[in-house]
């Protein structure tokens, strides 16, 4: 008997519904299972049918989260993921499409991808684990890494500046960018939802813990003791202000963030306004680091934009409703042709 | 003075046209095309491009030619060389004297053998005047000043007047062979509408050579060229990047599916990610992709996403292509590899043309990854290949590659246009039953192929990757023996494939001493040379052309077991001789090859044949 698929017949979905028969295999205490919690919560509350859901990923931890997500998915190769992803999603723009890649798959070998998914703004939701190593391979430096950070390829100290995605993904003309700690299930939800209802690509980057190898490595920016005066969730409309006592907030002069006491003396902290088109301002929230400046996160940017995807599919139907041409035939049969009797 | 080549009634003839790059060569042999397509001649063509994008005017380095063979029996190449060539500057005689026959025609625009341009095309002294040209016949037309004579009061500047003058050759040539001028001036017509000076520029053009023709030395000399027996129907010229784009879109509306097209832009293949770029009219969604790899990959998405997809590149491309072919082998993706071959390695020559790309194709992925090979035989059969592959590729659940090159990609050849049935039917595997009946990975039992579903198909969500996979459930595994099960399983499902190729087909003798063969696009020129060496009463030879490389047709090794020796000519070092070496080791190969970016002629297979035949003799 063929299973009833109309979709008015259908339970409103659960997180359940996404979670896959397959073991979950990620070592203990990694974020990567707080990610997936979220995913499969957010998931439900989508408005897509579950079919249409087409998760993608590359290689490395992050990436065998497509196998404990029960949606259509490719495990795809090595930085790929969002090249899969783009080909799918202009196939059938009807899918909600999401990437799962890391610090290693995206930034490193697929870096290309990613600066043109950011400036090609297809509909995309772009999830980057990011916990500043290659842990699959176990332990070398990513292109997130700190300078100073031992690894088995950096066994002195990384000597190499990194990237701060938001910088890359902002500079390469991203139209969504959000930033959240893996110890945050609230905010990361919210993000995962923001993101979904963005039109054009959405990269989300997940401050995300490896218990092996870089075990604490947000800890300042994450940890309960120390993340209200090293982290600023940004909120559109709100006050940019931080602090245990929210005594703090920020403020630019001379083109520079700056942190100033609110108050009648220091004046008035920012109001956050991700949909501003204002790159040298969200570009300058994306890569406040500690100790001088609290790390951003939340939704650093979200401007309105036509996604590709939808562009090429509006072209091709317009191009159709012009054209003479209904089936191949009539296009062959156009132009110089003869007949032999 | 040699006698001329040219006779009243010949069977076939070849013409090569040549100027410098912005005389609209290419559009002059274009319009002789039609007109002899439309005279019932089977026709070859192939253009000759300058290197450079804008090569300096009037040198050698800038000279774009057009040759075309025509004929009152079927012609499967451009011809070695040309019977009659028509030059419209000194560079152009210069770089093409190799290409004519002793006792050919030469058709030249006399006004341009001035001393500036003689000196750039390195003359001394105008070949026109001095002995140069003695083994030929030579028309010395004053093209220039008759086309300006007669667009005086068309209100043009010298310049505009001087570019119609490839339309006067035409005239020239046109009235030659005795063609009508009222389809050419319809083409002309319809190539300038909307633009009624031009149209009126180039057909005075055109009958001011044609008149100067009539009234002159080649005034009852004309020739006329039988019509070919062809098949009735519908045709026009097509090259082989067009043919090979409009078969992926046949191929998509048969199986009722969207196409995708994922490439980068690449010589000598991208004229099909431009025609399809234009075919938004059809449906077909584009995605020029950031590189090679980015476009194989975006493939796979479209093609796992339920659309019929293709990538398109030539070897260097396909080098980077390879890794994302094998995720496309083990997850057992319909996709569809066009490369377009060009001479290698590395950039190499990349405008010319080359089949050295087959070991890569059978042999150039990591691990076990077998996949279905076609190679195409002349441009309009692109058509046909790129339909096919895409009907396997579907049917079977599988990438496949189809091999072309830049011999193909860029000749014409004319196309019948298919008629409603001539194309086979393509059946997308879906499952029909409930999902909990289904496993990803079940597979049919006549040729293993597992079903297609994709996103949208509700109950049938499934994971697909590059890790292996368990038997039938595709769920992961390390499991020894599974992985040597799931090996064997991939090659048969490929080998099983052979079951639905037509048998391997023999021209000439079915069995005897010397067995010639080929693959792909040399098709053209070896079948000629073994044709006329029937002809002349050679009755030992035969001749079989593989258009399907892997699997070969099931009777391959039937048809090679009937003849003592086997000629294996190939424009490569031998990689086809070492795949049938590897499969048939029993049989006693020679090889012919050719590694110089130029297509085979006719006269060399010929010569290669006699040599064989010779040697063995011999022995």
């Amino acid at each position: 008997m063929k299973t009833d698929v109309t979709a008015k017949n259908r339970k409103p979905l659960t997180r359940k519904d996404f979670a896959s028969d397959q073991a979950v295999r990620w070592c203990p205490g990694c974020g990567d299972f707080m990610i997936l919690a979220i995913m499969q919560k957010a998931f439900a509350q989508m408005d897509h049918p579950k079919e249409k859901f087409l998760s993608v990923s590359g290689i490395g931890c992050s990436s065998r989260i497509t196998y404990y997500l029960d949606t259509y998915g490719i495990h795809s190769i090595h930085g790929r993921a969002i090249a899969v992803a783009t080909g799918a999603k202009l196939a059938k723009p009807d899918l909600n499409v999401w990437v799962f890649t890391g610090d290693g798959d995206c930034m490193a070998i697929g870096g290309n991808h990613f600066i043109h998914a950011c400036r090609r703004n297809a509909d995309l939701n772009i999830v980057i684990f990011n916990n500043n190593i290659y842990g699959m391979t176990k332990g070398q430096s990513s292109p997130t890494t700190p300078v100073g950070k031992k690894t088995k390829t950096s066994p002195e100290g990384s000597y190499e500046n990194p990237f701060n995605i938001g910088e890359v993904a902002i500079g390469a003309g991203v139209s969504f960018f959000a930033r959240v700690p893996d110890n945050d299930p609230l905010l990361m939800e919210k993000m995962m939802l923001e993101a979904y209802h963005h039109k054009g690509t959405s990269v989300i980057e997940v401050l995300q813990n490896c218990v092996i190898f870089t075990d604490g490595i947000h800890e300042q920016i994450t940890g309960k003791e120390t993340k209200q005066d090293n982290q600023i969730v940004l909120e559109e409309g709100k006050p940019m202000i931080f602090g245990k006592e929210n005594e703090r907030g920020l403020t630019t002069s001379e083109m520079r963030i700056k942190t100033i006491l609110p108050g009648p003396d220091a004046g008035e902290a920012m109001i956050h306004n991700p949909a501003d088109d204002n790159i040298p301002l969200q570009m300058a929230l994306v890569k406040m680091q500690i100790p001088e400046l609290p790390v951003a996160t939340g939704v650093i940017r979200k401007v309105d934009s036509e996604s590709y995807s939808a562009y090429v599919h509006k072209m091709i139907a317009r191009e159709q409703q012009r054209s003479e041409f209904k089936t191949t035939s009539d296009l062959y049969h156009s132009g110089n042709t003869w007949e032999i009797e | 003075m040699k006698e001329s080549v040219l006779t009243p009634s010949m069977n076939r003839v070849v013409v090569r046209f040549s100027g410098d790059s912005g005389d609209g060569i290419q559009l002059t042999g274009d319009l002789f095309s039609q007109s002899s397509g439309i005279a019932g001649n089977d026709l070859t063509t192939i253009p000759d491009f300058p290197a450079e994008i804008r090569a300096p005017q009037g040198s050698i380095g800038g000279v774009s030619s057009f040759q075309i063979q025509i004929g009152g029996t079927e012609i499967y190449t451009p011809g070695d060389a040309a019977d009659v060539l028509v030059v419209l500057n000194p560079a152009a005689l210069a770089a093409n004297l190799s290409y004519i026959k002793p006792g050919g025609t030469i058709i030249a625009d006399r006004d341009t053998f001035v001393p500036k341009n003689l000196k750039k095309a390195g003359y001394e002294s105008s070949p026109l005047e001095d002995d140069t040209l003695e083994d030929f016949q030579v028309i010395r037309a004053p093209a220039t000043s008759l086309t300006k004579e007669a667009l005086k009061d068309l209100g043009l500047d010298n310049q505009a007047m001087a570019r119609s003058r490839n339309m006067f050759a035409l005239g020239v040539v046109l009235f030659l062979f005795s063609r009508p001028l009222t389809k050419t001036v319809r083409f002309i017509e319809r190539k300038f509408s909307g633009k009624p000076s031009l149209v009126e520029a180039n057909v005075r053009a055109l009958e001011a050579g044609y008149n100067f023709a009539h009234s002159t030395e080649l005034s009852g000399s004309s020739i006329v060229i039988p019509p070919a027996n062809l098949p009735k129907g519908t045709y026009r010229n097509i090259d082989g990047n067009t043919a090979a784009a409009w078969g992926l879109l046949s191929a998509a509306e048969a199986a009722g599916l969207r196409l995708s097209l994922c490439s980068y832009p690449i010589t000598p293949a991208s004229e099909i990610l431009h025609e399809l770029s234009k075919r938004k009219d059809m449906g077909a969604i584009v995605f020029q992709a950031e590189d090679e790899i980015a476009a194989v990959c975006a493939a796979i998405g479209a093609a796992f996403s339920g659309n019929l997809s293709a990538t398109t590149t030539s070897g260097p491309g396909a080098s980077l292509k390879t890794e994302a072919m094998g995720l496309a082998v083990i997850s057992e993706i319909p996709l569809v590899v066009i490369n377009v071959q060009r001479a290698g390695p590395s950039t190499g020559l990349p405008t010319k043309t080359e089949q050295s790309d087959l070991n890569q194709a059978l042999y150039g992925r990591h691990g076990e990854a077998p996949l279905p090979i076609l190679a195409a035989s002349s441009p309009d059969d692109c058509f046909y290949y790129s339909y096919m592959a895409a009907k396997i590729a579907v049917e079977h659940t599988t990438p496949v590659i189809l091999l072309s090159d830049s011999y193909l990609a860029s000749g014409t050849s004319p196309w019948r246009i298919p008629e409603k049935g001539d194309l086979p039917d393509i059946e997308i595997p879906k499952f029909k039953g409930a999902p909990e009946e289904w496993q990803p990975y079940s597979r049919s039992e006549e040729f293993l192929n597992r079903s297609w579903m994709w996103p949208g198909d509700a109950g049938f969500e499934h994971r697909i990757g590059g890790l292996e996979k368990k038997e039938n459930s595709g769920n992961l595994t390390y499991e020894p023996l599974n992985h040597e099960r799931m090996t064997q399983i991939r090659k048969e499902k490929i080998e099983r494939i052979s079951a639905k190729i037509p048998d391997q087909t023999v021209l000439g003798a079915k069995s005897g001493h010397l067995l010639v063969l080929g693959w792909g696009s040399t098709h053209g020129a070896i079948s000629t040379a073994v044709s006329e060496l029937i002809e002349d009463g050679e009755d030992s030879i035969g001749f079989t052309h593989f258009n399907y490389i892997y699997p070969l047709p099931a009777n391959s090794k039937d048809v090679l077991s009937q003849f003592e020796e086997i000629l294996v000519c190939e424009l490569n070092d031998g990689q086809f001789l070492n795949y049938l070496r590897s499969h048939f080791p029993q049989f006693t190969y020679h090889k012919f090859t050719k590694v110089q970016g130029q297509p085979f002629f006719t006269s060399e297979i010929k010569a290669a044949i006699i040599n064989t035949l010779d040697n063995s003799h011999e022995d």
